[in-house]
């Protein structure tokens, strides 16, 4: 069955799910693969803030704390049990 | 665009940065890692002093150094800012990365959190491409054995090319071990080999062709790979960093992009 890629942002809290794709260019896009963000990693949404931006993910054993804008370049596969 | 040569500039760096040896013989360590690693935990340890250590709001936000003797040699441990790469993204993270980069330091020690391997070596692979007198200290051996990690340090120290220790800084364990081997590498009884990341042949090539040009402006100051892979990423404030700082002044007035 195909599925398309979703941005991070869209998933829900307690997902799980896989990076397939950085969107983000530039110096984000090195920053972004220096907090770990790197293709096939698992990630999952922890919690959002009271005003929903940022979020918090844990990604390799680290909880981080994204925009929305970021999260929105990262685009994830969901993981279905 | 010149670079100009600003000389208040470079005074303010140097009140940041520099580091004062009371004797000549005295060695300069560099506490390096990602945050909340244990790093001023370590420092305390080893100076007996007392920066604050925990996690926010304890970070470290600056450089803070202290002295310990081991064998009789005299150390200037500096606690450095907790950052997760080279590339800089807060001003914290900045003066982490110009002491590592460019201060020179006899002996740079990265401590890294032996629950989270994955996401501290990547930090590791970049120092090691700046300098090879590196020291892993593999630390929160308590808490990786608590989350039943088991880290093999001899593996890794083989892996990376590089030696390790093991410590759980909390408890005090492992830091004789550890001050040992910095004296043994800055004695050069033990000389690290680290194994560097290469890269693609058409990138390997191009930093061969920036080497050359690059060797007589930082002549021997700064490892001059390390400044053409920063070029060829783009970073061409590069060449001003390094003539603004006070260990590798010099050539100030040479350098032009
Ligand atoms: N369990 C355990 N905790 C440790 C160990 N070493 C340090 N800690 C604790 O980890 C927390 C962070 O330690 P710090 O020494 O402040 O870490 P840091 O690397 O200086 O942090 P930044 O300055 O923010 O980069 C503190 O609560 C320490 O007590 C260890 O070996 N085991
Ligand atoms: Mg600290």
């Amino acid at each position: 069955m195909y599925e398309k890629y979703i941005p991070l942002h869209q998933v829900h809290i307690g997902k799980t799910c896989i990076i397939k794709e950085l969107k983000a260019t530039g110096s984000q896009r090195r920053r972004l693969l220096d907090l770990g963000f790197t293709q096939d990693t698992p990630i999952t949404v922890i919690r959002r803030s009271p005003l929903g931006d940022p979020t918090a993910y844990l990604i390799k054993k680290s909880i981080i704390a994204l925009r929305q804008e970021e999260a929105s370049k990262i685009l994830v596969e969901i993981i279905r049990n | 665009m010149g670079l100009t040569c600003n000389a208040c500039k470079r005074k303010a760096m140097q009140d940041t940065y520099h580091i004062k040896k009371s004797n000549p013989n005295q060695m300069i360590i560099a506490l390096a890692g990602n945050p909340n690693t244990g790093k001023s935990t370590i420092f305390n340890e080893l100076t007996g002093l007392k920066q604050h250590t925990g996690n926010w709001p304890g970070k470290t936000v600056t450089n803070a150094w202290g002295i310990f003797k081991h064998k009789n040699q005299e150390f200037i441990l500096v606690d450095l800012p907790g950052t997760y790469s080279l590339f800089p993204n807060s001003a914290e993270e900045e003066i982490a990365r110009d002491f590592i980069c460019f201060s020179k330091p006899d002996a740079t020690v990265i401590v890294v959190d032996a629950s989270c391997l994955e996401r501290n070596l990547n930090l590791v692979l970049q120092i090691i491409e700046i300098t090879h007198t590196v020291i892993l200290c593999v630390n929160l051996l308590d808490e990786a054995r608590r989350k039943k990690i088991k880290v093999d340090l001899e593996k890794l120290s083989v892996e990376l090319g590089i030696p390790v220790v093991g410590t759980i800084a909390r408890d005090k364990k492992g830091l004789e071990d550890l001050k040992d081997i910095i004296y043994k590498v800055c004695s050069k009884k033990i000389i690290p080999h680290p194994k560097m990341t290469t890269y693609p042949k058409e990138i390997e090539d191009e930093i061969q062709k920036l080497i050359p040009m690059i060797e007589p402006l930082v002549k021997n100051k700064i490892n001059p790979r390390w400044v053409a892979l920063q070029m060829l990423d783009g970073d061409l404030k590069i060449l001003e960093k390094i003539t603004n700082y006070p260990n590798c002044k010099g050539g100030c007035h040479d350098v032009r992009l």
